[in-house]
């Protein structure tokens, strides 16, 4: 699309400043309008199809829930469609590898009639829904099913971009189909080594067919191949912003086992004040909780950890306390309240009622004026996330907010839950991945804390009185 | 027991009390990731375009504060042998030319070396053909024997075209071929590539397999990368697979002058004086004169440059990361405020005014590390009109020219001026243009005593003129 600059500029637009988001935008009799856009990540105009490529046990699941999780958190509406959940969902009862035979004329009609079913949603959710990313997980080892798929794409408008995992490391597929296909509803009712010979089996009558996305045949594509869970990459024709993000975030994740570890640094001062905010330093209460935490972490015995603060008093205090090297990051820093920095919640009441209101309304959205948002901070964020995704066991000592969001990616929570959960002081979450998402260990160091929480009142309209607004404010000194 | 923590006052950092593992770092408010020093080995025939990416990838890690060194052993071979007579001294039959280019080689290696040890170097680039294993294997002994990292960075091209707009971009204008004509030149180096096509082997996806690597095929349409090591290779990679050579412009521009800049104050989220939005019209007609193609435009989210855009009457695309330095405590305080409140802050600021970082607020360094988003971006695209800030554009600016951090905050970036930046060669055109309307200066200069004991007349000798 073209971007020429009017011939005869017009008188430039007044401004409004947006009250949720702080955002200029020009305004027509009284009406924002719609002309600019937030730089929000990706800036595509057309849609994408992810597709996935490869056999059985080569962590196209895996690696298509992952992705997910990760566009939908930098806010790129995102979501999966997987083949095989389709085919579930038709027959109902999974009886044996014989269904996948090639020659299973039967079977193969129903598996075609599952991937159209499947595309028929992805055309939806991209055209009609809003979405921006879909990611199609099915085998689509043939080249005759990606030609089917690239039509498709081309027919609605959408970009199409193959992610292809190769791997014939026996160990690493066994691994695989042990941590995530014998949970499978597929085989509820077989014993470990009826599975897996079921499965191999099932792994057997694709490797025919399978033709491997090829450097010369498929040059005009767009995509990434990777092998042996990460060792190598060939990256293909990588179009656009959203494509590069995809790759780089792909060649940033392992599946190495690891643990980490999120809390919050230790009661502080203004904690206890229950005022916001701040760069104040660690109560006598949260002091204790530095050290139960230094005995905490060293009974873990974790081999080789890596601690990380933010640039605030409070977290580094807490860290000091552990007496191993640890490093600072600034975009770790606790959200930027602005005007309201410091400020009792009574305050904030008091002062600013209508920024109150218009915080209950939209927390995830709402900026403090000359502050931040939840969704600046997950922008700000997005570094960590892709460090610690390098990373394997790190010790995150953070925020509340920042834990929020941090929590969110791993967990897989919406926007709208993000601003809500619930991260008290002097309780550490241990997070370890495992099948396709996280294990949640939560582990309360010490009871002795303010509690911080403040949850969504009833009443969030901007005319409310103020006993209702501080309704959920919790008790402090 | 627990130290006491106290904050650096000119960083902002809470550091234990006595000495700590902080204090030994390299004094950078920012995570610092590398241990290992890395080497870079490019690997490919010339007219490859090595010496571009490794310029590049230079300047890059530099302005991201990973102090980086381009070791080009072409400039070795160029300062032994004087004067280059022909293609026929890379022949691989000639042992004279052999034996100075593996002196130059080996040179180059112990000055690396040197980078590393002596000069606190985190990434040297070693910008050579090293088209044989035998070469490759040399440098990985090397690199072993001392403990650093190794990644290749291999770039293959088969394309006619590319090479031959390569060779014309740069290795006409080479030292090398000062005194020949065009035709004389081309022929000849085209018989130096033939020179080292015979002994090429490229890295081997099997038996180079252990290595760290990553290929570039025609000039980034492909790419193979193999075991990425760590955080700086990652980088590096995401940075490779993000530049391209198409030509473009990058128009850099301040917001048109503010209530706030007329008031000779800082920060702040003003609109525009009279002369701002004068500006804004006229930056819209040179635009259109530019007569660019698929022109992308980017403000940050504060009022003056939204403003500025508006007046273009074309779409644009608000960044946060785009915003001015937030001065903290100062915002919106004239540099005589700032002097009578915080005198000291005044004067570490001009002791260190790329490090300094404002109470409650940001640090120059702070910002890049906010920019690189925004510098990958622009890397990404193609035509570009950047609406921004003083502070900002000097970030940016520091970034396509090369400043060193030292220089960085004193770039002058005036209101109503637009930069026009054009990739050439290794580096970049700069074009300025002044649209003629009045504006106040906002460039105050380090003044000459920095001490923070002197007195205000000094600390204020520099401030620009306001109402």
């Amino acid at each position: 699309m073209e971007n020429k600059p009017a011939s005869n500029p017009a008188k430039p637009r007044e401004l409004t400043q947006n009250p949720l988001k702080k955002i200029w935008m020009p305004y027509k009799n009284g009406l924002p309008e719609k002309h600019t856009s937030q730089r929000k990540v990706c800036m595509t105009n057309c849609p994408t199809l992810i597709v996935t490529v490869g056999l059985p046990a080569r962590g196209k699941t895996y690696i298509s829930k992952k992705l997910t999780r990760y566009l939908n958190w930098i806010g790129v509406p995102t979501r999966e469609f997987n083949v095989g959940q389709y085919r579930r969902d038709y027959m109902k009862i999974y009886k044996s590898f014989e269904f996948f035979r090639p020659d299973n004329e039967e079977g193969l009609k129903i598996r075609q009639h599952c991937a159209s079913a499947a595309l028929n949603d992805v055309r939806q959710y991209l055209s009609d829904e809003g979405g921006q990313v879909a990611v199609f997980d099915a085998t689509n080892t043939t080249r005759e099913r990606r030609l089917t798929i690239f039509q498709f794409a081309k027919q609605n408008g959408f970009k199409v971009f193959f992610v292809e995992s190769v791997c014939e490391d026996p160990h690493v597929i066994q691994e695989n189909i042990v941590q995530v296909k014998l949970g499978s509803p597929d085989y509820t009712n077989c014993n470990t080594e009826e599975a897996v010979s079921d499965f191999m089996k099932r792994i057997q009558c694709y490797e025919n067919s399978y033709q491997t996305l090829d450097e010369v045949l498929d040059r005009d594509l767009s995509y990434i191949k990777i092998m042996d869970v990460g060792r190598r990459y060939l990256v293909n024709r990588v179009l656009d912003h959203i494509q590069s993000r995809i790759v780089y975030y792909l060649m940033n994740i392992h599946i190495t086992p690891r643990s980490i570890y999120l809390c919050r640094h230790g009661e502080s001062e203004l904690n206890i004040k229950g005022r916001i905010g701040g760069d104040s330093g660690l109560s006598a209460r949260g002091k204790e909780f530095a050290k139960l935490l230094s005995q905490f972490i060293a009974a873990q015995g974790i081999s080789d950890l890596k601690v990380w603060t933010s640039q605030m008093k409070r977290t580094i205090q807490t860290a000091e306390a552990l007496d191993v090297p640890y490093e600072q990051w600034k975009v770790l820093n606790e959200i930027d309240a602005g005007v309201c920095e410091e400020m009792m919640y009574e305050e904030i009441q008091e002062s600013h009622p209508l920024e109150f209101a218009l915080r209950d309304q939209d927390k995830y959205r709402y900026r403090y004026p000359k502050g931040e948002s939840y969704e600046d901070l997950v922008q700000r964020l997005e570094p960590a996330i892709m460090e610690l995704e390098r990373q394997e066991n790190v010790l995150v000592i953070c925020h509340q907010a920042v834990m929020r969001c941090l929590l969110a990616y791993f967990l897989d929570k919406t926007a709208d839950e993000l601003p809500y959960l619930k991260c008290p002081l002097h309780t550490v979450l241990k997070l370890t991945p495992v099948a396709y998402g996280c294990k949640v260990e939560s582990i309360c160091l010490s009871a002795e804390a303010v509690n911080t929480h403040r949850e969504r009142p009833e009443n969030v309209k901007v005319s409310r009185r103020s006993k209702e607004a501080l309704l959920t404010v919790p008790a402090h000194q | 027991m627990q130290k006491e923590l106290t904050q650096t006052p000119l960083l902002k950092i809470w550091v234990p009390w006595m000495g700590s593992n902080l204090n030994r770092r390299r004094g950078s408010s920012v995570p610092q990731f590398t241990n290992a020093p890395t080497m870079i080995v490019m690997v490919g025939l010339p007219a490859r375009g090595k010496t571009y990416i490794s310029k590049k990838l230079a300047r890059y890690l530099n302005w991201i504060g990973v102090p980086t060194k381009v070791f080009n052993v072409g400039q070795y071979r160029r300062e032994a042998v004087q004067t280059y007579k022909n293609f026929e001294f890379f022949r691989v039959d000639n042992e004279e030319g052999m034996a100075i280019r593996k002196a130059c080689a080996a040179a180059a290696l112990k000055d690396l070396a040197a980078y590393f040890t002596q000069e606190q170097g985190q990434v040297a680039v070693f910008d050579a053909t090293n088209t044989t294993e035998e070469r490759r294997a040399l440098i990985l002994c090397f690199a072993k024997e001392r403990g650093y990292k190794v990644f290749f960075v291999e770039s293959m091209c088969n394309d006619p075209d590319i090479i031959a707009e390569n060779i014309q971009q740069v290795k006409l204008g080479s030292p090398d071929y000062a005194d020949r004509d065009t035709e004389e030149a081309m022929q000849d180096f085209i018989q130096r590539i033939g020179c080292y096509e015979a002994t090429y082997v490229p890295i081997d996806d099997k038996t180079d397999r252990r290595l760290s690597y990553i290929k570039i095929f025609n000039v980034g349409s492909r790419y193979l990368v193999n075991r990425v090591q760590g955080h700086i290779q990652s980088r590096i990679v995401y940075y490779l697979m993000n530049i391209h050579v198409t030509p473009r412009s990058i128009y850099l521009t301040r917001h048109g002058e503010s209530e706030l800049n007329l008031l000779g104050r800082i920060g702040g989220d003003s609109g525009l004086s009279p002369r701002g939005q004068r500006y804004a019209q006229a930056l819209a007609g040179f635009i259109e004169g530019q007569n660019i193609s698929d022109l992308k435009v980017w403000t940050s989210h504060m009022k003056r440059t939204i403003q500025t855009a508006e007046a273009l009457g074309a779409q644009y695309e608000q960044w946060k990361a785009l915003n001015e330095i937030d001065a903290g405590v100062c915002e919106e305080l004239t540099y005589e405020e700032i002097q009578e409140k915080f005198p000291e802050e005044f004067a570490l600021r001009d002791q260190d005014k790329f490090r300094y970082r404002y109470p409650k607020g940001e640090s120059y360094e702070d910002m890049v590390h906010r920019l690189e988003p925004v510098i990958m971006e622009l890397e990404r695209q193609e035509n570009v009109l950047v609406v921004c800030h003083q502070a900002v554009m000097r970030c940016l600016l520091a970034y396509f020219l090369d400043k060193s951090s030292g220089d960085l905050p004193y770039l002058r970036c005036p209101l109503h001026t637009v930069l026009k930046l054009t990739p050439q060669a290794y580096g970049c055109k700069v074009e300025p243009f002044f649209l003629n309307i009045e504006a106040v200066n906002t460039h105050r200069d380090r003044p000459a005593n920095v001490d923070v004991s002197r007195e205000p007349a000094d600390a204020l000798q520099t401030v620009p003129d306001h109402i």
